[in-house]
């Protein structure tokens, strides 16, 4: 039995879809997102709603075909296909997109849809480390105040940043709780309410309902945990999903886990606890704690990446994983090289079980997925009972 | 007390039963269009050996093993493979087992499953593919592996089944030798195997499972093209239905 505030949590989306609407009619603006390293925090500042768009279901891909190659990440073709479609409303109420260059499918993708609506697109450096880096990201940062300055014609004070920055750290902080309440054995959540409550705060129209929302979830939740009521038992094993971000529509590799019996207490991934590790400094100038912040998101599309191993060394030690699950979309190279290196990492440093799974939105390969899943989570009761 | 394993493939289904220790039975029929007709087939089967159900611990696998409604555990057919080689091998060793829709390599160490991959999508490398390609050329496919050896060492370019399958047809008739296109179907096959064993890396003995390890002329080629000695036991066959029997034990 689930938390009851998880139906609230679920029906988010059919409230948020008809708040966005009203908020348009209100002459409120909208900022349509794509990614992790997005600043969401400017788009508050200016006034705006920011809304992800990030593409997880396989329904619009067909029609993204007739322009982007079959051989893509489906993110790529699932956010494409949305924006084509008009079947998102967070897509359509959008006044102004923001885009970053993270991998080569999504930039290139993204040079289509400008040509929808009035993008900016934000360049990231190729990495993280250094001055140079930070310099680059600062600028970046700046220029997409002036962006929205001008598009909304308002102007964005430091005060106004400020307070931005403190109401999503304030989001970060009850989102990074509620994952952490996973870290108990046996995890009071599953890993499918886990990822539906991170993923669904991307539409959150108003950010303190939604903060206060997650505050009861947690609350409810704590308080079953004093009860003795689990999402599973002691035995089940532990895994830490890292990888390709996953939402509603694209959960499949999580939900085979959780159907043959895993406990997924750890998502290290975008859509998941990535984006909540590291803070927005309060005190710093904003500018330069923004661009501090973001650029430590742990992506594949940054060389090195070598902050992804840290973060699943420390999750997986704090939640107690029994084995680590490294999810890549189909033509996704950058997540797909760096599997070689965490698979190596995982075995080697952290001595845990480790797979890989490829695949796509579809279901296509349900069965082999499955067949996969069940197998590993044998070899990690078979060398639970060895050791 | 029986331990009873029964291994669904998605061509045929294998069943291996042990009287405590002993290995006492093991048969194969093709899996048919039903699993569910099959697995009723195999329990009549069982009953008229003389096998009291009842006083048995019986563990299903393979692809069809949720249709065996009176298994009393269902385990994926890799763990069952593991167990079922290292039980006929006595040692460790990376398995290949080339079933009719998947291929897969998996690593023993410690008589344990420590990984494995498998093919994913597509029949290219698999037993299905054999199938097809023996039906085209009109002949079984112990006669194709075995007119295979007497061929020149020709390719068949194509990955895709449906591909290769045309290949085939233009190959006859360009009027190629019958015994060189069925050495460029076995060439494909083993390509194929070869290029998911190598990527997931062979340690130890290499030992394969699967129907086709029967065919001797089949298990030369994949020697040949693996430059070693691929080891194979008559009940190879049977491994993934003997280790579900070996670990109904545990229930």
């Amino acid at each position: 039995m689930r938390p009851k505030i998880m139906e609230e949590v679920e029906a988010l989306r059919g409230v948020n879809s008809a708040k966005i609407k009203e908020a348009h009619e209100a002459g409120k603006k909208v900022v349509g997102m794509y990614c992790v390293f997005s600043p969401s925090e400017i788009a508050l500042a200016a006034g705006a709603i920011p809304v992800s768009l990030c593409g997880t279901t396989q329904e619009p891909i067909e029609e993204a075909e007739k322009v982007l190659p079959r051989n893509l990440c489906p993110l790529i073709k699932s956010s494409y296909g949305f924006a084509i479609t008009d079947k998102c409303p967070y897509f359509y109420f959008s006044d102004v997109l923001l885009a970053e260059t993270t991998c080569d499918g999504k930039k290139k993708m993204y040079e289509l849809m400008a040509e929808i609506k009035p993008m900016h697109v934000m360049s990231l450096p190729q990495t993280a480390e250094g001055e140079d880096a930070l310099e680059m990201w600062k600028n970046e940062i700046v220029k997409f105040i002036n962006f929205l300055e001008e598009q909304f014609d308002v102007e964005i004070t430091e005060e106004k940043l400020r307070d931005a920055i403190k109401l999503m750290n304030r989001e970060r902080d009850a989102m990074k709780r509620l994952h952490k309440l996973n870290a108990h054995k046996p995890a009071p959540l599953s890993g499918m309410d886990m990822m539906l409550a991170q993923w669904l705060k991307g539409f959150n129209v108003e950010k303190e309902a939604g903060i206060d929302l997650i505050e009861r979830l947690i609350k409810e939740v704590e308080e079953r945990m004093e009860q003795g009521i689990y999402a599973f038992d002691e035995k089940a094993p532990r895994i830490l999903l890292t990888g390709c971000p996953i939402g509603a529509g694209s959960e499949k590799v999580l939900k085979a886990l959780e159907e043959a019996g895993a406990s997924v207490v750890a998502l290290e991934n975008c859509t998941g606890y990535k984006g909540l590790d590291v803070m927005v400094d309060e005190e710093k100038d904003p500018i330069t704690a923004l661009a501090e912040k973001y650029l430590a998101t742990p992506c594949s599309c940054m060389t090195p990446n070598n902050r992804r191993l840290d973060l699943i060394k420390r999750l997986a030690e704090e939640y107690q994983v029994d084995g680590v699950v490294d999810l890549t979309w189909q033509a996704c190279h950058t997540y797909n090289i760096e599997s070689y290196t965490v698979k190596k990492f995982v075995q080697e440093e952290l001595n845990l079980p480790f797979m890989q799974i490829e695949t796509d939105y579809s279901d296509s390969d349900t069965g082999q997925v499955k067949v996969r899943v069940e197998a590993f989570l044998e070899t990690i009761e078979v060398s639970a009972v060895a050791n | 007390m029986y331990y009873i394993g029964i291994d669904i493939g998605s061509t045929a289904a294998k069943v291996s039963v042990f009287n405590e220790d002993e290995l006492i039975l093991n048969f194969a029929m093709p899996t048919g269009w039903s699993s569910i007709e099959t697995s009723k087939v195999i329990e009549k089967r069982l009953r008229d050996k003389g096998i009291d159900l009842e006083k048995s611990k019986i563990i299903a696998t393979g692809y069809g093993r949720i249709s065996v409604p009176y298994a009393d555990k269902t385990i994926t057919e890799i763990t069952c493979h593991g167990k079922g080689a290292h039980y006929l091998l006595g040692k460790d060793a990376t398995i290949i087992d080339i079933g009719g829709q998947d291929t897969k390599i998996i690593t023993l160490e410690n008589g344990r499953v420590t990984n494995f991959t498998m093919n994913d999508k597509c029949a290219a490398g698999t037993g299905r593919f054999l199938e097809l390609m023996a039906n085209t050329l009109g002949v079984s496919i112990d006669k194709l592996a075995n007119m295979a050896l007497e061929g020149e060492d020709i390719n068949i370019t194509s990955m895709c089944t449906v591909f290769a399958e045309s290949e085939v047809i233009s190959l006859i008739g360009s009027g190629t030798k019958k015994e060189s296109i069925a050495r460029g179907i076995i060439n494909s096959i083993i390509g194929r195997v070869y290029a998911i064993a190598h990527k997931h890396g062979i340690k130890d003995t290499v030992f394969l499972t699967g129907g086709l390890c029967e065919i001797g002329s089949f298990v030369e080629l994949l020697s040949q093209k693996l430059n070693m000695k691929v080891e194979t036991k008559p009940l190879a066959r049977y491994a993934g239905a003997i280790g579900a029997a070996l670990l109904a034990k545990n229930i």
